[in-house]
């Protein structure tokens, strides 16, 4: 063995997710979990709708955290921390964060409502929407975050997904709400900078992050980070920071933009795709990657109109 | 870091009245050990190990801990997916396979 060198962590050692948990092998959403709580500490409440999450932690007497975690109704994620941070403040306790945390079908499709009403009251808490693109849990149902081209069980090869993703982020951004992120678990540093921020803004604070799913986007388990970093090269997904709806900044800029085959073929769900389709996907992100880079110009670059 | 997931057990109900009024967590889930899961199990070659800690940072199931400035898997929890073998930079960390 070599001399002994002093290992350099890029994140705190301390851990809040024990391991035992029920995820499947390469799980995107338990990093998510992992670098989330790394960020956020010990003071934390999570409210966790039906997702993969409410599995994951484990049945009734047991969990695989180390937060207190209240399970609620598929539809209620962004109200029940509403209603847990409003009944803290009551009990004088202003020190402790609460973080809905549910997936993207019920932030996209079920919980929208209630995520809509919390933004609009701009209640004290953080709603963070781990992505995984259908609904994993149930047995991978399309969901409104699925993308064009995507095979699932409801949208089988023949008749695969036409339409394209929801902009949830843009959504977001029209509530006006203090703080809104895009993450992905292949860059941790980038996710814990971006929470341990949020943790100190007062108001209602939305997180996006990216979370691969071995068994639903039929790939590797192994490949789960390598998908998640083409996810950011190809700009399919691409990382940036909102405030207050209006300035916008973007975190990662790849150098050379790579093309969206590299990331489609790796994974089984868009095996059948022909090349016309597959150049309809690559001019939908081309489209919207030039959108946002328009976006994050400062106001005193931007051209008067 | 070892010993106190070693302490967590299996809880057991005889009857209604030992279980508590609201549902609550009385335990953690360490008790169930998914390296039962595992069919090719990661192997570290020390030698050429840069001290990195992507292994480490990138493992989902908290089954690298790191003693000794080193990373060391445990292989109670490993579910064996891969990732630190895939991602490590020196390429350290074999899959082999799992044998009974």
């Amino acid at each position: 063995m070599k001399k002994p060198r002093t290992m350099k962590l890029s994140l705190p050692l301390e851990e809040y997710m024990n391991p035992g948990h029920l995820a499947c092998q390469g799980c995107g959403a338990t990093l998510a979990m992992r670098y989330v709580l790394k960020a956020l500490g010990q003071r934390t409440v999570l409210c966790i709708p039906a997702c993969c999450w409410s599995v994951i932690d484990g049945p009734f007497p047991y969990s695989s955290l180390d937060v207190p975690v209240f399970h609620c109704a598929f539809e209620t994620a962004a109200a029940s921390a509403s209603g847990v941070k409003a009944g803290l403040e009551m009990a004088g306790d202003k020190e402790t964060t609460v973080v809905a945390w549910a997936g993207d079908g019920g932030t996209f499709d079920i919980g929208l409502q209630a995520l809509s009403g919390a933004a609009e009251r701009n209640d004290n808490i953080i709603y963070v929407c781990y992505d995984n693109e259908a609904y994993m849990n149930t047995g991978i149902q399309r969901s409104s975050a699925t993308p064009y081209g995507a095979w699932t069980t409801t949208t089988p090869v023949k008749h695969f997904k036409d339409q394209p993703k929801k902009d949830i982020v843009a959504i977001m951004a029209a509530h006006r709400i203090p703080y809104i992120a895009t993450a992905s678990v292949a860059y941790p540093e980038d996710l814990f900078k971006k929470m341990k921020k949020a943790k100190d803004i007062k108001g209602t604070r939305f997180f996006h992050i990216f979370a691969p799913c071995p068994s639903g986007w039929k790939s590797r388990p192994e490949d789960t980070i390598k998908l998640a970093r083409l996810a950011v090269q190809t700009c399919y997904f691409p990382l940036y920071e909102i405030e207050w709806g209006e300035k916008y900044i973007l975190n990662i800029k790849p150098r050379e933009k790579k093309p969206i085959v590299d990331y489609l073929r790796l994974q089984g769900r868009f095996n059948h795709l022909t090349e016309k389709e597959i150049n309809l996907i690559q001019e939908e992100i081309d489209r919207n990657w030039h959108r946002l880079l328009r976006l994050c110009l400062q106001p005193e670059e931007k051209p008067t109109a | 870091m070892k010993e106190k997931r070693r302490k967590a057990q299996k809880i057991i109900f005889n009857s209604e009245k030992e279980m508590p009024i609201a549902p609550m967590s009385l335990g953690s889930m360490t008790f169930n050990l998914t390296g039962a899961w595992r069919n090719i199990r990661p192997v570290i070659d020390l030698d050429n190990c840069l001290q990195c800690g992507i292994c480490w940072k990138f493992c989902p199931d908290t089954a690298i801990l790191i003693e000794n400035e080193y990373p060391v898997i445990d292989y109670d929890y490993c579910k064996g997916c891969g990732l630190c073998a895939e991602e490590c930079p020196a390429k350290c960390i074999t899959m082999e396979e799992e044998i009974r």
